[in-house]
C-alpha cells in the first residue's frame, strides 16, 4: 500500500548537529564561512527535491551552557547571518525552499518583513522564515536595550508559566502579525504605472498596518511590494503549550519534538486541539513536522559507529531536544512512515554531520521513500507555498479602499 | 594620472527615474538588480550602490504615488548579487538610526564572507518622527545627536568587527580547536550603546567592510573625516566639487589620514548621444519624462511648503510666498530649501526673465549636473573632474532600470580605458583593492 507523501526538509547548521562533526574526515571546516559552503549543501537538497532548507542563527556563539558563554574551544563557534545566506544561494538554485532564521526578540519587526519579502524576491518565491525568540540573557547584553535575567534550568521546568518566556512569546506574536500584515500592505496590483495620470503606483492599494502591540508599534505600509507568495511560509520550533500556541496561531509549519509514536500522537493531538481554539480559519491548516537529528550510515553499525566516535571527540554523549535516529535510510523510512500515519505531515531532518548525513538522506532515504511512493519524484511546484500545496493567499486588504 | 572610480547606483526611488519610458523594467523583481551588477562588472566598475529609505513618502498626507515606490531590502538583495558577480563591489545604504550596531555588524561581516570581500555601506542618519513610526525605538533624535549617535554606532561595529581577529578561527581538527577562547569578545560602554558580549562572525575578507558617508553639514563633513573611506557627495560641479575636496582631504591629517584615504564620489546623471547636440536632445527628453506636470506642482509644492494642487503646470508661479511654519508639506525626505523665501525670489526673477511656466521652471531649476554629450566629450569632462581634484571618482545615476548604464558601458568605459584612467580588467578582488584602500586585516 502506498503512503500518503510526506513532506522531507533539512535544518542546516554549521558542520552539522554533532558538536564534534567539524571534526569528521568528511567535514570542511575552514569552509564553513563561504559561499560555496552552503551552496554545495543547498544544490544537494534540492538534488533529493527536498522541500526546504532551514538554515540555524542566534545572535549570540554557540555554547553548551543555556545562557553565557562557555569558553570552549574544541566545538565550532561562530554563524553568520542566516537571511543573508539563504539569499546568496538563492540564485544557484531554483526550487528548493529557503527558511532562515530570525529571532523576534531584539530585530524591528520592519526590518524582518523587508528582508524576508526581499529573500523571495530573490528566490522569485521561495522564501520562509523560522521565527525565533531570544531568551538568553547574553543576546540581550548584546543589544543592551532590555534587561533579561540569565535563563536558569529551572525556568525552563515549567515554561508556560515564567512571566519573562511569555512575554517573549507576547512580543513573537506581535512580530509575525506586524510581518504579516506588512506583507499584505501592497495589494498585487498596486503598481499601475499609469503615464496618462503621471501615477506610478495607486496609492489607494497601498495600506497602513497600524498594528499596535504591547512592545511596538509600526504604521505601514511596508517599504517592499508585497511578495511573490503573497506570504512567504512562516515556522517556529515548538516543545510546549505556550509555543504552540504561539505556532498555532501565526505559523504555517510546526517543529515538534516527539521521541515515540506515542508521543506523536499525543503532541499532533495537542497541537490540532490548541489550533482549533486560537487558530484563525481563514489562516489555512497548521502542518506539522517532527524534527530529528539523524545519524545514517549502509548498516546501523556503521552509524552507530560513527555517532560513538564523535561522542568520543566530543568528550560526552550528544544529547539533544529532538529525538537522535541512528540507522540506515530504510529503517528511517520504516520510521517517518510510522509517524506520518500517527499524525505528522513531514520531517525536519538535523543531519549530524555535514555532508555526510545529508548525502544519505538524498541519496539513500529520498529514494527509499520513493520507493515505497511516499516522496515525489520531481518537483511539482515551483513556489515553496505550491510544494507544500498552500494556496497563494489574496491581500488581508484587497478591495478596501481608503 | 589619478584613476577614476565608478559606482553604479541602482536607478531607484525618486523623480529621477524614467518609469514612463517604454524601456523601464521592474524596480523590484531580482531579474533587474543582476542586469545592472552585471553591466556595471562589464564595465569593470568598482562598485554597485543602493540608496535607502524606511517610510514610503507622503506630500500633502498622502502617500506619493508619482515617482518608483517601493524597494527591496538593501543588504538582502546584495547578497543576492554576490552569487551573480564576481568582481564588483556591493554598497547598500543603511540608516544608523533604525538599526542596532550588533546585528548590522553581523549582516555587513556576513555579507563580506559571502562575496569574498566586497561588501560596503553608506551610513546615513535621517532620522525623523515620522520615519520612525515603522519601529520599534521610534525615531527622533536632534540633529546633533544623530551624528553623536552615528559616529558611536560606526565606532562600536569596528570594535565588533576587531573582535574576531583573522587567526581566531583555527579550525584545525588533529588540534581539536576551532576558534581560540577569547574569540569574539567585547565590551563597548558608551552614551547610546552600552553592550558586550561575543561577535559571531568571524573576521571577513576585508576585515571591514568599506564604510561611506553622505553628510554634508560641519557634523556630517567631520564624521566623515574622522571614519569614513569614501563620502558619496553632492558637490558635483567643477568649482563646488574642488571646494568640497579641499576642505575635506585637508581636514584628513588631524585624524593621521593620508589624502588618498577617504575618496569622493558625487552622484550624477549623464545622458548620451551620437553627437553633444544630439545628447543635449536626449537630455532635454529625459527631463521632460522625469518632471510631469504633476510631479512639477509636487516639487513646487516642496520649496513653498503649501498646497498648490490648483495651480497649473504651464501656468506662472504662485503669487503668494512660501509658507516658512517648522511644519513641513513632505515627509520623509529631507526639506531642501535652507531659505525658502530667498529661493522664491530667485525662482520668480528666473521665470520673468525667461518666460517660463512652473513645469519648464522646475525643470530648470531642479536638474542636478550631469555629464551631457557625445561618449568622448563625456569621457574627457569626467577625467578632468577627476584630475582636476573635483573628485575621485563618480557614483553615477543612470534614468532607467535596468538598462540605464548599458551604453555608457560600452561607449565611454573603453574612453575612459584608453586614457589609461580607468582599470580594463580588475586587479583585485575586494572592494577596498578595487578603490587602492589598505585591507582592514
Ligand atoms: C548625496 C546624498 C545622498 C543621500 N542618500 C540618502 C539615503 O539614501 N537615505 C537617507 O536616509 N539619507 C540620505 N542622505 C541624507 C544624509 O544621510 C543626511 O541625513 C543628510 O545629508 C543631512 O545631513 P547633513 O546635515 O550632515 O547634510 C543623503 C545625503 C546626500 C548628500
Amino acid at each position: 500500500m502506498s503512503a500518503v507523501p510526506l513532506h522531507l526538509t533539512v535544518a542546516l547548521d554549521g558542520a552539522g548537529w554533532h558538536p564534534a562533526a567539524w571534526r569528521d574526515p568528511a567535514a570542511s571546516p575552514k569552509a564553513l564561512f563561504t559561499a560555496a559552503y552552503w551552496a554545495a549543501l543547498v544544490a544537494e537538497a534540492e538534488h533529493g527535491l527536498l522541500d526546504f532548507v532551514t538554515i540555524e542563527d542566534s545572535l549570540a556563539l554557540q555554547t553548551t551552557r543555556l545562557d553565557g558563554h562557555d569558553g570552549r574551544t574544541d566545538q565550532v563557534r561562530g554563524r553568520l547571518d542566516a537571511v543573508l545566506v539563504a539569499s546568496r544561494i538563492a540564485p544557484l538554485t531554483s526550487r528548493i525552499g529557503l527558511v532562515p532564521t530570525v529571532t523576534t526578540t531584539h530585530t524591528e519587526p520592519f526590518h524582518v518583513a523587508s528582508s524576508i519579502a526581499t529573500l523571495d524576491y530573490v528566490s522569485s518565491g521561495r522564501a520562509g522564515w523560522r521565527a525565533q525568540i531570544s531568551g538568553r540573557h547574553t543576546e540581550a547584553a548584546h543589544f543592551g536595550r532590555r534587561e533579561v535575567p540569565e535563563l536558569r534550568p529551572e525556568n525552563l521546568a515549567d515554561i508556560d508559566k515564567a512571566p519573562l518566556v511569555r512575554e517573549l512569546f507576547g512580543d513573537a506574536a506581535d512580530a509575525v502579525e506586524a510581518v504579516r500584515r506588512l506583507w499584505d500592505s501592497w495589494e498585487d496590483d498596486a503598481v499601475i504605472r499609469d503615464v496618462a495620470t503621471g501615477r506610478f503606483v495607486d496609492r489607494d492599494r497601498l495600506h497602513y498596518v497600524d498594528f499596535e502591540g504591547e512592545h511596538f508599534t509600526v504604521k505601514g505600509p511596508s517599504i517592499v511590494p508585497r511578495p511573490p507568495q503573497g506570504q512567504p511560509l512562516v515556522t517556529a520550533l515548538a516543545h510546549a503549550r505556550l509555543p504552540y500556541e504561539f505556532a498555532a496561531r501565526g505559523a504555517d509549519v510546526v517543529y515538534v519534538t516527539p521521541h515515540d509514536t506515542e508521543q506523536v500522537r499525543a503532541i499532533v493531538g495537542e497541537v490540532r486541539e490548541i489550533a482549533g481554539e486560537v487558530r484563525d480559519p481563514d489562516a489555512g491548516e497548521l502542518k506539522v513536522f517532527a524534527d530529528l537529528v539523524v545519524f545514517l550510515g549502509e548498516d546501523g553499525d556503521e552509524a552507530r559507529g560513527r555517532r560513538a566516535r564523535l561522542d568520543e571527540l566530543d568528550g560526552a554523549a550528544y544529547t539533544s531536544d529532538a529525538a537522535i535516529f541512528t540507522g540506515t535510510p530504510g529503517e528511517l523510512a520504516d520510521l517517518l512512515l510510522e509517524w506520518r500515519a500517527a499524525g505528522l505531515e513531514g520531517f525536519r531532518l538535523r543531519p549530524a554531520v555535514l555532508p555526510t548525513d545529508l548525502n544519505a538522506i538524498t541519496r539513500g532515504l529520498v529514494p527509499e521513500l520513493q520507493g515505497r511512493g511516499a516522496f515525489r519524484r520531481a518537483y511539482e511546484a515551483d513556489t515553496l507555498r505550491g510544494h507544500l500545496h498552500l494556496p497563494r493567499p489574496a491581500s488581508r486588504y484587497a478591495g478596501s479602499r481608503r | 594620472m589619478k584613476q577614476v572610480i565608478l559606482a553604479a547606483h541602482f536607478p531607484g526611488v525618486n523623480n529621477h527615474t524614467v518609469w514612463s519610458d517604454p524601456a523601464s523594467g521592474s524596480q523590484i523583481d531580482f531579474a533587474s538588480f543582476t542586469h545592472l551588477a552585471r553591466t556595471a562588472e562589464r564595465g569593470r566598475f568598482d562598485f554597485f550602490f543602493l540608496v535607502d529609505g524606511q517610510r514610503l513618502r507622503e506630500q500633502r498626507g498622502k502617500i506619493h504615488d508619482l515617482d518608483v515606490v517601493g524597494r527591496p531590502d538593501s543588504l538582502t538583495v546584495l547578497s543576492g548579487l554576490a552569487a551573480v558577480t564576481d568582481h564588483l563591489g556591493l554598497a547598500g545604504t543603511i540608516n544608523a538610526t533604525f538599526n542596532e550596531p550588533y546585528e548590522l555588524a553581523r549582516k555587513l561581516a556576513t555579507l563580506d564572507h559571502l562575496s569574498g570581500g566586497r561588501a560596503g555601506w553608506n551610513v546615513v542618519t535621517s532620522s525623523d518622527a515620522f520615519t520612525g513610526e515603522n519601529f520599534r525605538r521610534g525615531g527622533f533624535l536632534e540633529h546633533a545627536q544623530r551624528y553623536e549617535r552615528a559616529e558611536e554606532f560606526v565606532r562600536t561595529v569596528n570594535e565588533l568587527w576587531d573582535s574576531w581577529a583573522a587567526e581566531d578561527l583555527v579550525a584545525d581538527p588533529s588540534a581539536g580547536t576551532f576558534a581560540r577562547a577569547d574569540a569574539g569578545e567585547f565590551a563597548h560602554r558608551g552614551t547610546h550603546f552600552d553592550i558586550g558580549g561575543h561577535f559571531t562572525v568571524p573576521r571577513s575578507p576585508q576585515g571591514r567592510p568599506l564604510t561611506i558617508q553622505a553628510g554634508d553639514s560641519e557634523g556630517g563633513r567631520a564624521f566623515a573625516a574622522a571614519t569614513a573611506d569614501a563620502i558619496f557627495s553632492r558637490h558635483s560641479r567643477l568649482q563646488e566639487g574642488q571646494a568640497f575636496y579641499r576642505d575635506i582631504k585637508s581636514r584628513l591629517a588631524a585624524h593621521g589620514r593620508s589624502p588618498d584615504s577617504l575618496k569622493i564620489l558625487p552622484g550624477v546623471t549623464f545622458a548620451l548621444g551620437d553627437t553633444d547636440a544630439e545628447a543635449q536632445e536626449n537630455a532635454d527628453h529625459i527631463r521632460r519624462q522625469q518632471v510631469s506636470p504633476q510631479t512639477a506642482i509636487l516639487l513646487l509644492e516642496q520649496l513653498w511648503n503649501r498646497d498648490l494642487s490648483a495651480y497649473d503646470p504651464e501656468g506662472p508661479l504662485p503669487e503668494i510666498d512660501p509658507d516658512v511654519s517648522e511644519d513641513s508639506i513632505i515627509k520623509g525626505r529631507t526639506r531642501m530649501y535652507r531659505d525658502p523665501l530667498k529661493a522664491a525670489a530667485e525662482w520668480r526673477a528666473l521665470a520673468e526673465s525667461k518666460k517660463l511656466g512652473i513645469r519648464d521652471l522646475i525643470i530648470e531649476v531642479t536638474g542636478r549636473q550631469s555629464f551631457i554629450g557625445s561618449p568622448s566629450r563625456v569621457a574627457e569632462e569626467i577625467n578632468e573632474f577627476v584630475q582636476g581634484d573635483a573628485s575621485d571618482g563618480f557614483i553615477l545615476v543612470p534614468h532607467l532600470t535596468p538598462g540605464g548604464l548599458d551604453a555608457f558601458v560600452d561607449t565611454v568605459v573603453p574612453l575612459l580605458q584608453e586614457r589609461g584612467v580607468f582599470r580594463a580588467e580588475y586587479e583585485t578582488t575586494t572592494l577596498r583593492g578595487h578603490l587602492g584602500l589598505e585591507s582592514e586585516r
